[in-house]
């Protein structure tokens, strides 16, 4: 019994991750479609192959919740946590809700943030996950409380945390309460580690604004994949301040390694393996060989 | 209580006339002993801080600051913080920690900094870690909206047991001009937006985010210093002593429990 409801589950996260790749306007397209940054045609089964990295120039192409965690998890390991959790309109903002409905026809989403509990090559991880394609992975009420609640029930059950962050910032349409996510998600990370818990923040294209400033900055390590932008305030903005253009690769995960803020930028081919090895070393009660 | 429009209070809360930090410090305050520096890069004069007593007591009070002539609002960057203002918040606060002192905030900001050497420097960790350690105290926190509190910059200095607010501060996701922007691509809307954000002190008591708010004279906090001062100084009181009378561990958790509140879901199984 314990193995069919395993398998009905893989089947599940592998039609979910499937879903992803073709509600994502760069992929999923049976033609071969040039890549966004060096504009070469790719294989769609040699894109999908690589993890749907550009073969030619290493561009990261935007990843769904699903399929990343299908690359992340172990086979039949997949279990969803507050999955029926939605955003909810405390200013009763016009349009929102028809907005946010459209996003969850085009994603199968409920909100931008995917919780769930699986094992790591064996090791057992409560992970979440921001997905770009619901209105920006914006964090409002359903991604800080799925979020909390995450950190919370790693904190119980005594699990390491693995945040992967893709997010435009607070969510606008839930005005301050969206700001107090912040507070709330930033909390919960204070008596995760307070209490001895590991997270792992690995931060993804892009990852901007009050995501940036609470929990995607508070992990005992921080990872980045290749490229992907990472600030508090957006490149426009900032622009506009200065009046000036920015430097290429400013924000970059690069440049955030260099000046401080990210332990290894890591290709998403190599990202698991990273995993495992960061798991492993933060084994408790061992021996000398 | 005067009626305004929420785009008359941000007008208010904006005023170069309004008191801000350093004017509750000096009103509020005996023997305040500024602290400066960050002790990694520099000093931020946007964030003010040090140590005075309060009716008696020690205490740590921080706050955002804009300054009142032309030359210290340009040094402030018009009252918009950079990494080193909220390092220098941090270190504060672990100091308040150590002493046992009640931590007191004045929030008057538009924002972070919005600059390339603030997010070369880490703006967005520098915030998050402001909150991370505020959240964590043990000692009292009492923050006090005293004009614009405006976005991730503000709640930086705002995760406090009692959130206080002026009647004509304002407190949002962003401003206006910057809400109107990124969902209008308009910021001229403004004031459009103003009236939607429900960025005021009663929007925010009714939100479940500020406790209370406290009464201005007619026209504005500048029109009356002194009668602000008071009521403030009386609210004050009130807030501190209550929580004076709390355990470290349950001020830390009454703390959590008021943040963990906003925008939650009946957990599963409850009946709404």
């Amino acid at each position: 019994m314990t193995n069919l409801f395993a398998k009905r589950r893989e089947e599940l996260l592998a039609l979910k991750a499937l879903r992803d790749r073709q509600s994502h306007p760069s992929l999923g397209v049976s033609q071969a479609a040039p890549c966004p940054a060096c504009g070469q045609p790719a294989d769609q089964r040699e894109l999908a192959k690589a993890l749907y990295v550009c073969p030619n120039c290493g561009y990261h192409h935007p990843v769904g919740a699903y399929y990343r965690l299908r690359t992340i998890l172990d086979p039949s390991s997949f279990r969803e946590l507050d999955e029926d959790i939605g955003g909810l309109d405390p200013l009763h903002f016009p349009g929102y809700g028809e907005k946010a409905q459209a996003a969850e026809g085009k994603t199968g989403l409920k909100d931008a943030a995917v919780t769930c509990t699986g094992r790591i090559h064996g090791i057992r991880v409560a992970v979440g996950v921001l997905d770009s394609r619901f209105l920006m992975g914006s964090m409002g009420t359903a991604v800080g409380e799925k979020i909390t609640r995450l950190i919370e029930h790693a904190n119980k059950d005594k699990l390491p945390l693995i945040l992967f962050s893709a997010s435009g910032g607070a969510r606008m349409q839930e005005g301050i309460v969206s700001l107090m996510q912040m507070a709330k998600t930033s909390a919960a990370m204070e008596q995760f580690s307070r209490n001895g818990g590991l997270s792992i923040s690995v931060l993804t294209h892009p990852t901007t604004g009050g995501v940036t400033a609470s929990f995607a900055s508070l992990g005992d390590i921080t990872l980045a994949e290749p490229g992907a932008l990472i600030g508090f305030a957006g490149p426009r903005v900032i622009e506009q301040t200065i009046g000036q253009s920015l430097p290429e690769g400013f924000q970059r995960s690069e440049f955030q390694q260099e000046h401080g803020f990210v332990d290894a930028v890591v290709p998403r081919g190599a990202l698991r393996d990273t995993l495992v090895q960061l798991l492993q070393l933060h084994r408790r009660g061992g021996k000398l060989a | 209580m005067s009626v305004l429009t929420p785009w008359e209070r941000v007008a208010i809360a904006r005023n170069p006339q309004r008191p801000g930090t350093e004017d509750y410090i000096a009103g509020l305050f005996a023997d305040f002993f500024q602290q400066r520096g960050d002790r990694l890069q520099g000093d931020d004069p946007a964030i003010v801080g040090g140590i005075a007593l309060y009716h008696g007591l020690p205490v740590t009070v921080i706050g955002h600051r804009k300054g009142h002539s032309l030359e210290e609002r340009v040094a402030c960057r018009f009252g918009m913080p950079n990494p080193e203002g909220y390092r220098k918040a941090q270190r504060l606060m672990l100091q308040a920690e150590k002493f046992r002192r009640p931590v007191i905030t004045f929030i008057d900001t538009p924002g972070a900094y919005p600059g390339m050497e603030a997010e070369a420097r880490g703006q967005g960790e520098a915030i998050a870690s402001c909150l991370k350690i505020m959240s964590g105290l043990t000692v009292p926190a009492v923050a006090v909206v005293i004009g614009e509190g405006g976005s991730g910059g503000a709640l930086a200095l705002g995760v406090a047991n009692t959130v206080l607010m002026l009647e004509n501060a304002v407190y949002s996701v962003l401003s206006p001009e910057g809400f109107a922007a990124i969902l209008w691509k308009d910021a001229a809307r403004a004031e459009e937006a103003s009236g939607v954000m429900k960025l005021t002190a009663q929007d925010l008591v009714s939100l479940g985010v500020a406790d209370a708010v406290l009464p201005e004279p007619e026209g504005g906090a500048h029109n009356d210093p002194a009668a602000v001062l008071q009521t403030v100084d009386k609210a004050l009181y009130q807030a501190l002593s209550t929580l004076l009378r709390q355990s470290g561990t349950a001020l830390r958790n009454q703390r959590y429990q008021k943040f963990r509140a906003m925008g939650s879901w009946p957990a599963k199984g409850a009946n709404q």
